[in-house]
């Protein structure tokens, strides 16, 4: 018998199998999109104990049926909401807070430890309009952490970052530089500019 | 006349194909690896709305999701106000708890206190249904929430 060569394996179909295999898995996956406002709720437990807050440390804002804001008593557009909140927090009435630059308004916030911004909706108000303020309210603080960590980060050695950056740079795994000292840096930051943010739940 | 009639003696080679399979695999393997399986078939409409001050939700925690949106179309039977959907079926809100207690049932118990519940709710939604929501977690002591929304600027969300 003459040798005969192995024959050829047609693999004109394989494209056809790949295909399928592709459209299979691009109809059934998705592609994750995961992210979100993170917000932790109160705890249940009553405490009999009324704490008493003086009314100008505290930052109403309301929404009503309608999706309208009134913020301290005035009706308010959701655009200078982010400004009101900045300027609320960032007051420095009672002069201890070396880092404020507001107009130290003795009618309004003592200091943005004190500082409690307060929301209250309506069974009528719209979600997209309620994650919308929640959202101006983390940009508020987000503003202000963010020119503290320009300050604090040029002493301690992290120069050009703001908060955003630095616990980007925290979690991420590639960053090289000193984890624990940038952890003092953002536990610092967010002790003096605690996020103190309460909803009223009927 | 005899010009025309070489060019189309030579006709056109055919195209090889022989990298294709390679090509689709490629593809094939991107999409493997970006994307994850569908988990729930979704029932509900569930747009997100906008919102940019935004964290990822971190994957070494366990999360649960919660539907909240108006049932999509084939779904007519089960209202036109906002439902709740907890895996592939509709609830009520009285049926969170037992969800929640038995998610936390398939977690490995020093896991449990991480759990993070993620709300998507559709931006058309009322606050009524997610506050509800939002005290029955309460009530099983489940209180590391995210609200999830799509990258983009608030302003979407008023129209």
């Amino acid at each position: 018998m003459a040798k005969r060569a192995a024959p050829e394996v047609n693999a004109g179909s394989m494209a056809d199998i790949a295909f399928l295999l592709l459209i299979f898995f691009l109809v059934t996956t998705t592609i994750p999109k995961n992210s979100g406002i993170n917000r932790k709720l109160p705890p249940m437990e009553e405490s009999d104990e009324d704490v008493i807050i003086k009314q100008k440390n505290i930052f109403t804002i309301l929404i009503n049926g309608k999706d309208q804001l009134l913020v301290e008593d005035e009706l308010m557009e959701l655009k200078n909401l982010r400004k009101a909140a900045t300027e609320f927090l960032d007051n420095g009435g009672d002069g201890s807070c070396n880092y404020c630059q507001g107009g130290k308004d003795p009618a309004s916030s003592d200091n943005p430890d004190k500082a409690i911004i307060s929301l209250k909706n309506d069974r009528e108000t719209s979600y997209a309009v309620y994650i919308a303020v929640q959202n101006e309210i983390v940009a508020a603080y987000n503003v202000l952490r963010n020119r503290r960590a320009l300050q604090v980060g040029s002493q301690k050695g992290f120069p050009g970052m703001d908060f955003i950056k630095m616990q980007e740079n925290y979690k991420d795994v590639r960053w090289t530089g000193n984890k624990e000292k940038l952890k003092e840096v953002i536990d610092q930051i967010k002790l003096e500019i605690p996020q103190k943010f309460s909803e009223v739940i009927e | 006349m005899s010009k025309f009639k070489k060019k189309k003696d030579g006709g056109l080679a055919p195209i090889n194909t022989a990298s294709l399979p390679d090509i689709v695999f490629m593809l094939l393997f991107f999409f493997m690896v970006a994307t994850e399986m569908r988990l729930d078939t979704l029932m509900i409409k569930n747009t997100l709305p906008n919102a940019d001050q935004i964290e990822k939700l971190e994957k070494k925690n366990p999360v649960s999701f919660i539907f909240i949106g108006k049932p999509s179309s084939g779904y007519e039977k089960y209202g036109t106000e906002a439902r709740i959907q907890l895996n592939d079926k509709f609830a009520e809100v009285k049926d969170i708890a037992s969800f929640i207690n038995e998610e936390r049932a398939l977690l490995r118990e020093e896991l449990i206190p991480f759990l993070t519940v993620a709300l998507k709710v559709d931006k058309e939604a009322n606050m009524g249904i997610v506050g509800d929501v939002k005290q029955e977690l309460r009530k099983v002591n489940a209180l590391k929430i995210n609200y999830m929304v799509a990258p983009g600027d608030v302003s979407n969300n008023l129209k």
